[in-house]
């Protein structure tokens, strides 16, 4: 292959990767401006919206097909459901702890993120589930680079449900109380924004688009496991610090930055793929280290 | 004042834009009690927090005892020494007053993680001499032995004030910054207040820099007062002159609370 | 809510029958003892499941510094032990260095990784330094893995069994009496730490950092020593691990053992010693007792951490018997 050819493979690459990354990066944005807490459990989210996405697939196959179309309502419906697990973590686990010390609310969100695991796991057994699609593998041509459909499909889908978050944000009578409660909560309250109602809101959103981006990546690699949410939730994480937390725009170009990243840092002489993680990890800690502001976020006021 | 025991020269302070303090000149002599009063919001805790290295001004110098401040992170503040207390009592939640004010003698101690392991002699008798000293300071503000071992939150509020400024006593300061120590006092213990904060400057030889919202006892205790509105250093003097400032009065009268205020 | 109250005051008044010293010298003396007799009398799979045990009270006691006394979430806690092992490993099969010349390396080598990895890191957020921590164990992890040095995937087999003073560490109740030694001597260590004057900025830093360093204390310099003492702790574990098993791979120092040490720690009461030792206690024989549990065995401790967070946050180890 050229080097041309390699590059613009890569950016295909980067893109899809980037695309998932950026939905799930979306939601620890969103639920860290609102609360300002790192939720573990995100990751998780996105593996249990793979699961539901595929149940869902199951049972409405024989009715729609399991092509795009079917893939399409079963990612609604995992959206749906995986949005309401999100209020309902949200109401038992945090809420209770938000004036607890910061230590607390963290190790209860790790907690959570293991029940989610294990409940998953003690279902399936901690083996892979085949996540089945009569998804096809034309594409297009163009020059000696192939894109298929799928991944076309995939990007522009990532595309619309970004658009339509930064719409519902800066354009909605909700979005405007939401970036108010994630500027200054107590203000919020006192001027009469239902601060509860607008952190349920929050997750819900938060927790919906994790729950496409599981679909759609377990339709798109075809298997679907329990532990597929920790690496994710690592990366979509990074993704977000490198936008800038706190910062919805920052959270898309942070999923794209690092999928592009590591789609060419696989490429790098020496670092084979086996590396490809320790790369993102590495990567992760000198953003938090030399930036931990990100590309978009706006800089923390001294302290006291 | 090039002799005096701290010095502020052209301390600007900003928060994204927005001034919080402005061209400040401001001095503490060497033995005094000096007072910094103004309105809500004139910058009177972010002066302090310039002082003490938790804000870092954009321009101006801080000299303390001959040496400058300003790059200096806070714990090496207090080691040069300074100490302070918080405006809204700041003791360390879940343990005794023992050992709150043990941490003041940090700075002034040295025994590391070996020493403690082996449980060295020198560890032992540093140990001891740190709770010697903790134990005059408490006698020194007014706490008692039976209140040493109770978790210091659980105090009753004037005495979790002493406390504070016992631990703050510990850490063997030149100059120590009291806080409005007065809020949430009774008048007996205000009064005792003032008795102690000449105590400290006489017995232990410790300046004093107070923020003080109660005028009565800013004028009993104080030698000079600065006055800081609106970031800007806008009066500095005797009691009496300050109160026959013409700019102090018209600062406070621009305050809804003025009448309580200005209660001089 | 009922019968939560009365569990928590019922361990609560267990509790302060053990404040009077001769019951608590008492309750050493037992505990001494048994551990003494527990091979005669239990028999070998009882000793190596309770080598286990006291191997996780000086790994839990290790972070309990990081997390219960400075209040640093450490996520990655596993990759200090692994340095331990390898270390270990390493200097023993490639290089024919002796055990017990090793070891000083490994500590060394722990403490090294520690300064490299806190120094520019522990400054940061504490959410932030979580998520750090865990990428450093992945790091080091997937290293481990893909390095020939470290024996890759199927790690390193045949590190030979240290001698002490012409006793060969060998049989399964030999390496328990050395882990009994190790884990006195973690707890010793531990209560010495907690009453010194860094044991003391440690509880000021995590209560309250600005006062803390308002108080004159150089909090990244205090966190710093936490997390390598936390990091010597975890590769003193990790060599006698190595050298007890023989062999070492690297998903013996997985994000899940780092997860299992840290229930430990917050099971039993961050920052409470006794609480700490019962929590490692809790991890690895609770699964013994409850064997038909299968793959469930992650899933009641993660639900028992959730449930403790949220209704004991301070843990099962009662509170100390300050007056109020």
């Amino acid at each position: 292959m050229s080097v041309f050819e390699i590059i613009s493979h890569q950016l295909v690459n980067g893109l899809v990767l980037g695309s998932f990354y950026a939905l799930v990066a979306l939601g620890y944005t969103m639920i860290f401006g609102v609360i300002k807490l790192l939720n573990f459990a995100h990751g998780d989210l996105y593996m249990v919206g793979g699961f539901i996405g595929f149940l869902s697939l199951s049972a409405i196959s024989s009715v729609v097909g399991s092509d795009w179309p079917g893939i399409f309502i079963a990612m609604f419906l995992s959206m749906i459901a995986v949005g309401f697990i999100g209020v309902i973590i949200e109401r038992v686990a945090y809420h209770p702890m938000l004036s607890a010390p910061r230590l607390s609310i963290l190790i209860t969100a790790l907690a959570v993120s293991l029940v989610l695991q294990n409940t998953v796991l003690s279902l399936t057994g901690g083996q892979y589930t085949a996540f089945k699609t009569d998804l096809g593998f034309g594409g297009i041509n163009l020059g000696s680079l192939f894109i298929s459909y799928n991944q076309m499909v995939l990007v522009a889908t990532s595309g619309v449900l970004m658009i339509a978050l930064q719409l519902f944000v800066t354009k909605t009578q909700f979005g405007r109380a939401m970036r108010a409660v994630s500027i200054d909560m107590d203000m919020s309250q006192l001027l009469g924004i239902n601060v509860p109602v607008i952190i349920a809101v929050t997750f819900f959103i938060g927790s919906a688009l994790a729950a496409a981006a599981g679909t759609m990546a377990g339709a798109y690699y075809g298997s679907i496991w329990y532990f597929m949410g920790f690496l994710i939730g690592l990366k979509a994480f990074t993704a977000a610090v490198i936008g800038g937390i706190g910062s919805i725009p920052g959270a898309m170009l942070g999923g794209l930055v690092l999928g592009l990243l590591e789609a060419f840092g696989t490429q790098i002489p020496f670092i084979g793929s086996e590396w490809k993680d320790v790369f993102s990890f590495a990567v992760l800690i000198l953003v938090l280290v030399m930036k931990p502001t990100g590309l978009l976020g706006k800089s923390e006021q001294e302290r006291m | 004042m090039s002799g005096a025991l701290l010095n502020l020269t052209g301390v600007s302070l900003a928060f994204a834009g927005n001034t919080v303090l402005q061209n400040v000149n401001f001095q503490v002599a060497q033995g005094a009690v000096v007072s910094l009063i103004g309105p809500n919001g004139a910058g009177k805790t972010s002066l302090f927090n310039c002082i003490t290295g938790f804000y870092k001004p954009q321009s101006g110098s801080i000299t303390f005892d001959g040496h400058e401040l300003l790059s200096l992170k806070p714990h090496k503040v207090t080691a040069s020494g300074i100490a302070r207390t918080f405006q809204n009592v700041r003791l360390f939640r879940e343990m005794t007053v023992m050992q709150n004010v043990m941490s003041g003698m940090h700075s002034r101690t040295k025994s590391g993680a070996f020493a403690a392991i082996l449980r060295l002699p020198s560890q032992r008798a540093e140990e001891a001499a740190i709770r010697d000293y903790c134990e005059s300071c408490l006698r020194f503000v007014g706490v008692g032995p039976e209140e040493y071992d109770r978790i210091a939150t659980t105090l009753a509020y004037g005495h979790q004030r002493r406390v504070e400024i016992a631990r703050a006593i510990a850490t063997q300061p030149k100059l120590l910054l009291l806080d409005e120590p007065a809020a949430g006092l009774n008048a007996g213990e205000k009064q005792e207040l003032i008795v102690l904060i000449r105590r400290i400057r006489d017995e232990r030889g410790i300046s004093v820099l107070l923020i003080e919202h109660d005028t009565g006892l800013v004028m009993q205790v104080s030698e000079r007062i600065s006055v800081l509105d609106h970031g800007s250093m806008i009066a500095e003097g005797t009691a009496k002159e300050i109160q026959s400032n013409p700019k102090v009065i018209e600062a406070y009268l621009g305050q809804e609370d003025a009448e309580a205020e200005l209660d001089f | 809510m009922a019968p939560r109250d009365t569990a928590a005051s019922l361990a609560d008044k267990i509790a302060a029958r053990f404040q009077n010293p001769a019951l608590r010298w008492g309750g050493i003396g037992l505990i001494l003892v048994f551990l003494a007799v527990l091979p005669a009398v239990f028999g070998q799979y009882a000793t190596v499941i309770m080598t286990n045990a006291l191997l996780y009270v000086v790994l839990a006691l290790g972070l309990n510094v990081v997390v219960g006394f400075a209040g640093l979430l450490d996520l990655g806690y596993a990759a200090f032990f692994a340095v331990g092992a390898y270390t270990i490993g390493i200097l023993t099969l490639d290089f024919g260095v002796n055990f017990w010349l090793a070891l000083p390396c490994a500590v060394l080598a722990a403490a090294i990784a520690g300064v490299i990895i806190g120094g520019p890191t522990l400054r940061l957020r504490s959410d932030y330094l979580a998520i750090v921590t865990l990428g450093f164990g992945e790091i080091v992890r997937f290293s481990a893995r893909n390095l020939a040095i470290t024996g890759k995937a199927s790690g390193l087999s045949g590190i030979g069994q240290p001698w002490i003073f012409g006793w060969h560490i060998a049989t399964p109740t030999d390496f328990y009496f050395v882990f009994c030694a190790l884990a006195i001597l973690a707890v010793v260590v531990s209560l010495r730490l907690e009453n010194s004057r860094l044991g003391r900025a440690w509880l000021y830093v995590r209560h309250d950092e600005d006062v803390a360093e308002a108080m004159g204390i150089n909090r990244v310099a205090v966190k710093l020593a936490a997390y390598v003492t936390g990091a010597i702790f975890a590769s003193i574990g990790g060599a006698f691990f190595a050298a007890n098993l023989g062999a070492i791979s690297p998903e013996s120092f997985s994000f899940t053992q780092s997860v299992l040490i840290l229930m430990a720690v917050i099971l039993g009461g961050m920052g409470k010693i006794p609480g700490v030792i019962l929590g490692a206690f809790i991890v690895i024989l609770g699964p013994e007792l409850l064997r038909n549990l299968g793959e469930l065995r992650l899933m009641v401790f993660a639900v028992m951490l959730l449930l403790i967070m949220l209704f004991r946050p301070s843990g099962i180890w009662p509170k100390r018997g300050a007056r109020s």
